[in-house]
């Protein structure tokens, strides 16, 4: 009737969660700039930068978090692909396998893995390399149901079917179609699905710890124990890197509505 | 627009065998296996073998263990917690930016932030309720600072929250963190339900002279009622297998089941690896329950939703 009234229950609603989004944020940056009594600076953002550790660990989930991206868009690209193509039915089965990681939460996983590749025949825990793959493919098994939606998302907003036909019928092999037509068009799929998966690693903890690596997650909890500026530091980076990643994310697809390159 | 149907009456070969196609998944399969299926396998057989590898249900009795059991109903009272009050809030939220017509601009922060929220937890999730509600945190150092002048000359403030028995160490502080990540799920996860509501439904019960108050509670809701309970399934779910906040919050003195398998895999407190596995199985089995529960929901608001 009155569309102008103002809903001031909505808006209750709505400024109390703006509040609890912001107030911890804004809680965070402003103890993570108090370090130095009575005065705001950077310090505490100084030492960790000057720390070796965050560097090492940076480097090495950055490094994770990059392999697990290509070995998620090997696994999941002609795999989705594959089911869209030849074989829908499958979907159920995929499906149910795509929320396993949701129904075994990590702590449990790893110590599946711990239980399953620290002993023969199939020992991967002995060296850093082979542990450093195990965590990979764990990485890959935990960002599964985001990596596979967004693959199955962007698969369903383009024509499998008559896209590999064309390029079939101009001679592409298997390759050819996947490389140079399938991808290019779900660039955006895989963009979304990559910077969740590089969201997911760089702030994990679980796997790292348990498994004994130099990643980011595992250095951020023992700063925590000793520490009380540089912590809060950190916080705001890791919320940066996150947000970053995610918020890329929202741009890209609502950039890339219409997706098909190839007239349809 | 199947243009080329089977003219040939031959039999298939095995290039048409309809199981050949399914080969195409095998890659996938093989890494679900190697790195899915047969780690957690492997996990919950050892829950039914005792120490020398022979069958036995003995390592349940690990779930008459005082610990564990406290350990259980802690969890499932920090994710009944917040999935409730995450639930209700969310909705609350959901509806403010959906059908309560809020402004524009509270309506694109809420949902963006919504989309980060959500996946925001872990370890930095706790350090910024430390510096937000810990005991030097700025919320709690403005409660602290409200005084007012007492009798006998000094100064009372009521409002100090560590004086009124809060703590966010404690379960309570770990119900707040954790609503930071789950009323942003339940937003995400009812909107599209909520954008569902038909305009004609609440119309046709105003024009039979229906208060709102009967619109929503003989039409809205329980039209919503499965996607409202599905989503509260998945909010549970989403706590009872979380480690990394309450880790970092409560350094492990909070006894969460997730908690405690963490320090059966450091050293063997339970004194017996296998009930370890079986303290897991038990843990993946209410996490099955509830989010078959949550998909078989989905789909039912999915088919009232399209009728």
């Amino acid at each position: 009737m009155n569309a102008k009234r103002i809903n001031w229950w909505a808006i209750f609603w709505g400024a109390l969660a703006i509040l609890y989004f912001f107030l911890p944020m804004y809680g965070t940056l402003d103890f993570s700039l108090r370090m130095k009594r009575g005065e705001i600076s950077l310090l505490a953002y100084e030492i960790v930068f000057a720390d070796p550790r965050f560097w090492e660990g940076f480097r090495y989930s950055t490094l994770m978090a990059l392999m697990t991206i290509v070995i998620s868009v090997l696994v999941f690209v002609p795999t989705v692909y594959w089911m869209h193509l030849k074989v829908p039915q499958a979907r159920p089965v995929v499906e149910i396998i795509t929320i396993l990681p949701f129904i075994i939460p990590p702590i449990v996983y790893v110590f599946g893995l711990i239980r399953t590749f620290s002993r023969p025949p199939l020992q991967m825990t002995l060296s850093p390399i082979t542990t450093d793959l195990l965590i990979v493919t764990g990485y890959v098994v935990i960002s599964m149901p985001y990596m596979f939606r967004a693959v199955d998302v962007g698969m369903r907003a383009i024509d499998v079917r008559s896209l590999t036909e064309a390029a079939q019928s101009l001679g592409s092999n298997w390759f050819q179609v996947l490389a140079h037509v399938i991808v290019p068009n779900l660039r955006i799929a895989i963009l979304s699905g990559a910077l969740i998966c590089f969201a997911t690693v760089m702030g994990e903890l679980i796997l790292a710890s348990f498994l004994v690596r130099p990643a980011l997650g595992p250095y951020m909890q023992l700063l925590g124990l000793t520490k009380a500026y540089e912590p809060a530091a950190l916080a705001i980076i890791s919320y940066a890197l996150t947000w970053f990643s995610l918020g890329l994310i929202q741009l890209v697809s609502r950039s890339g509505t219409a997706q098909q390159l190839t007239g349809r | 627009m199947n243009l080329a149907p089977s003219i040939s009456p031959r039999k298939p070969g095995w290039h048409e065998h309809p199981l050949r196609n399914w080969l195409g998944l095998l890659p996938f399969f093989a890494f679900i296996l190697f790195f899915l299926i047969i780690p957690s396998l492997n996990l919950f057989s050892g829950a039914f073998v005792n120490r020398s590898g022979d069958f036995t249900l003995g390592n349940m009795a690990v779930f008459r263990n005082p610990n564990v059991i406290k350990a259980y109903l802690t969890s499932l009272q920090v994710s009944f917690l917040t999935a409730a009050i995450g639930g209700l809030f969310g909705f609350f939220v959901a509806y403010a930016v959906t059908i309560g017509n809020a402004p524009r601009w509270m309506r694109s922060v809420i949902m963006t932030f919504s989309g980060l929220a959500a996946n925001f937890g872990g370890v930095p999730l706790a350090f910024a309720f430390i510096a937000t509600l810990g005991r030097t945190g700025f919320i709690t150092a403005i409660l602290k600072g409200i005084c007012f002048p007492g009798a006998e000359g000094g100064t009372v403030c009521p409002f100090n929250p560590y004086d009124n028995g809060f703590s966010l160490y404690s379960l309570n502080g770990l119900v707040l963190a954790y609503t930071y990540f789950q009323f942003p799920l339940m937003v995400l996860t009812i909107t599209p339900a909520l954008e569902g509501l038909k305009k004609e439904w609440r119309e046709a019960s105003a024009n039979l002279g229906a208060s709102p108050w009967q619109y929503w509670r003989d039409v809205a809701l329980p039209v919503l009622a499965p996607s409202i309970l599905g989503a509260t399934l998945l909010l549970f779910g989403n706590s009872f297998g979380a480690y990394a906040t309450a880790q970092a919050l409560t350094g492990g003195s909070i006894p969460l089941v997730t908690i405690f398998i963490g320090q059966q895999i450091r050293g063997d407190v339970l004194g017996n690896p296998n009930e370890g596995y079986a303290l897991s199985l038990g843990m993946v089995v209410i996490m099955a329950v509830t989010i078959v529960a949550y998909s078989a929901l989905q789909r039912q608001a999915a088919r009232w939703m399209k009728s």
